[in-house]
């Protein structure tokens, strides 16, 4: 149960978060039409997080909700990747973010597909509609930020630099992935990231990106340990339901 | 056969005998320069206004208090910025660009409207804008979906169904704040009072001191006079704030026999200060269009650059 709990919620905050972080971005776009797109995906993310949210708290049994959820845990409590959380530095963060976790939520709910667990394969399968449209975007992104001009093409290496240490954190196994992959519940990681790295070096080349020589990687999130940057994210998140504890919006 | 161009006159009479027939006056039309003027001024101003407009509710994204709320919230400002696309569109059939529209806004030659030049205090707010400035919106919305120029008429019969939608969700917020506790209600009545005169000064200086409205009733640009929507506005919008209990800022308004409402007055120094860049949020919202602006050249470069690389 407890394990089941922890992987319901590793899928929904990373969802939750990523989200959140698009959604910060409103009215800061390049141009109309791509604010909508970024407002679009975050859309899409947040109704991901909800739906996993709620049935987080139904099997959980508490009486509580999905917003106690998202609302009324702490920063510890969250069990997101790092990647997610990371800001929205320019244009290019944004999108190597968008693009890192969108290949892996691609090849990660592919397999839920096939989960045992009846509501994580109905969420999966219903969701690979939007993140097959995510991944589509941000891997154009990538290729017309990579293979434009020189100042966008440096202007992404730097963040692939920057980013890079946290994109090993989705296929790193925690006792709840092993828990949930023996129990055909969860996925097997491993599968997913090497067909992950294959995207990934596909769009890598086409967009004349180069992943960095020192792979050194970081990880925490899923553990509960996050960057500086969570507690400043939740806090704003979290602001009128613990201002306020008693009122309902 | 010898072909003779029509003379001016002649086509400002053909021009003037579709507008009384009702017959909408189309991109290829012939069209007076100052019908034209007028339209890329309003169209540009209203598609400015659905842009600008995204700030102050962008302001509480990121603190909205629910999941429901968030993806609402998220889903209004997407469609607000719909309507700016669509209305630029529109607008370029005027033989204007978008680059050139927004250049003008910039420059601060073009206006938006002067109501996103207030600020979203609380939460509330987000149901007072809904309510009462998209409220606001469709009442003079709905009277432009019968304006004489085809583009902007279609532009509005598809933007008020959104609108009307979103005067409902601004309207259900403030309902279940004044449901909730003392602090909600206290907040709601706070954007209350806060947007009210705001929203009434959307609908512009009364008839009589209103400098574009003759030739653009004349035309049928507009359809409906200032005090005119301004008073449906205040008739349809005063028993929805006493059904649920909050209180219309305005010491002076008197209900008349007829049932209908007489507003007191209203602030025109504010007004014009706010119109003439003076109000508490102008420069703000400005300087944010313009800094995301330039801070994408670099995207929209690349972009470009990669689609001739590719040629897409
Ligand atoms: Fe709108
Ligand atoms: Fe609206």
């Amino acid at each position: 149960m407890e394990a089941q709990k922890k992987y319901y919620l590793q899928l929904a905050d990373n969802a939750l978060i990523l989200s959140h972080r698009l959604s910060e971005y409103s009215s800061h776009g390049p141009f109309l039409e791509e604010d909508l797109a970024n407002t679009n995906v975050a859309l899409d993310l947040i109704g991901i997080a909800e739906s996993i949210l709620e049935q987080t708290a139904k099997i959980d049994g508490k009486g509580l909700t999905g917003d106690d959820l998202a609302y009324r845990r702490g920063e510890h409590e969250f069990y997101n990747c790092l990647l997610v959380e990371q800001p929205n530095t320019d244009f290019a963060f944004i999108m190597v973010r968008q693009f890192l976790t969108d290949a892996f939520h691609f090849y990660f709910y592919s397999e839920l597909t096939k989960s045992k667990d009846k509501f994580l394969s109905a969420i999966a399968f219903k969701s690979l509609k939007e993140i097959t449209y995510h991944l589509r975007r941000s891997s154009e992104w990538l290729i017309r930020l990579g293979d434009g001009t020189q100042l966008a093409n440096d202007k992404t290496q730097h963040a692939v630099n920057t980013l890079w240490k946290y994109s090993n954190e989705f296929f790193t196994e925690n006792e709840v992935d092993i828990e949930m992959k023996k129990s055909g519940v969860g996925v097997d990681l491993k599968e997913v990231k090497s067909l992950w790295s294959q995207k990934v070096n596909e769009i890598f080349f086409m967009a004349h990106l180069k992943i960095p020589e020192n792979d050194f990687q970081l990880t925490g999130g899923k553990q509960g340990n996050h960057t500086e940057y969570m507690g400043y994210i939740l806090t704003e998140m979290q602001f009128l339901p613990s201002k306020y504890p008693d009122a309902k919006w | 056969m010898e072909i003779v161009a029509p003379s001016t006159e002649q086509l400002l009479a053909d021009f003037e005998s579709k507008i009384n027939a009702e017959i909408k006056i189309e991109p290829r039309d012939w069209m007076p320069e100052e019908y034209r003027q007028n339209l890329i001024r309003q169209m540009s101003q209203h598609a400015h206004s659905e842009v600008i407009g995204m700030q102050p509710e962008g302001n509480w994204i990121t603190r909205a208090p629910s999941l429901r709320s968030k993806k609402i919230l998220l889903a209004k400002i997407q469609d607000e910025g719909g309507h700016g696309l669509y209305l630029y569109s529109a607008a370029e059939t005027l033989g204007v660009s978008r680059e050139q529209f927004i250049q003008a806004l910039h420059e601060g030659k073009a206006k938006y409207a002067s109501v996103f030049n207030y600020p979203a205090l609380n939460w509330a707010d987000m149901g007072a804008i809904g309510w009462l400035v998209d409220g606001a919106a469709i009442t003079n919305q709905v009277s432009l979906q019968r304006t004489s120029y085809g583009p902007y008429s279609r532009a509005m019969v598809k933007i008020c169904k959104e609108e009307s939608f979103h005067q409902r969700q601004g309207y259900e917020i403030m309902w279940r704040m004044m449901e909730g506790t003392k602090d909600q209600q206290q907040m709601a009545q706070d954007a209350l009072n806060r947007w009210w005169w705001p929203a009434l000064m959307m609908f512009g200086p009364h008839d009589s001191d209103s400098p574009h409205s003759t030739l653009a009733m004349k035309w049928k640009i507009k359809r409906e006079s200032n005090d005119q929507l301004r008073e449906k506005f205040i008739n349809k919008t005063i028993p929805q704030a006493e059904l649920i209990g909050l209180k219309v800022p305005d010491q002076n308004l008197q209900l008349l026999e007829d049932e209908t409402y007489k507003h007191g007055d209203i602030n025109w120094d504010e007004f014009w200060a706010v119109v003439k860049g003076n109000g508490p949020c102008n420069q703000q919202r400005l300087e944010h269009h313009i800094r995301a602006h330039k801070e994408g050249a670099w995207v929209r470069e690349t972009a470009i650059a990669s689609a001739k690389k590719h040629n897409i």
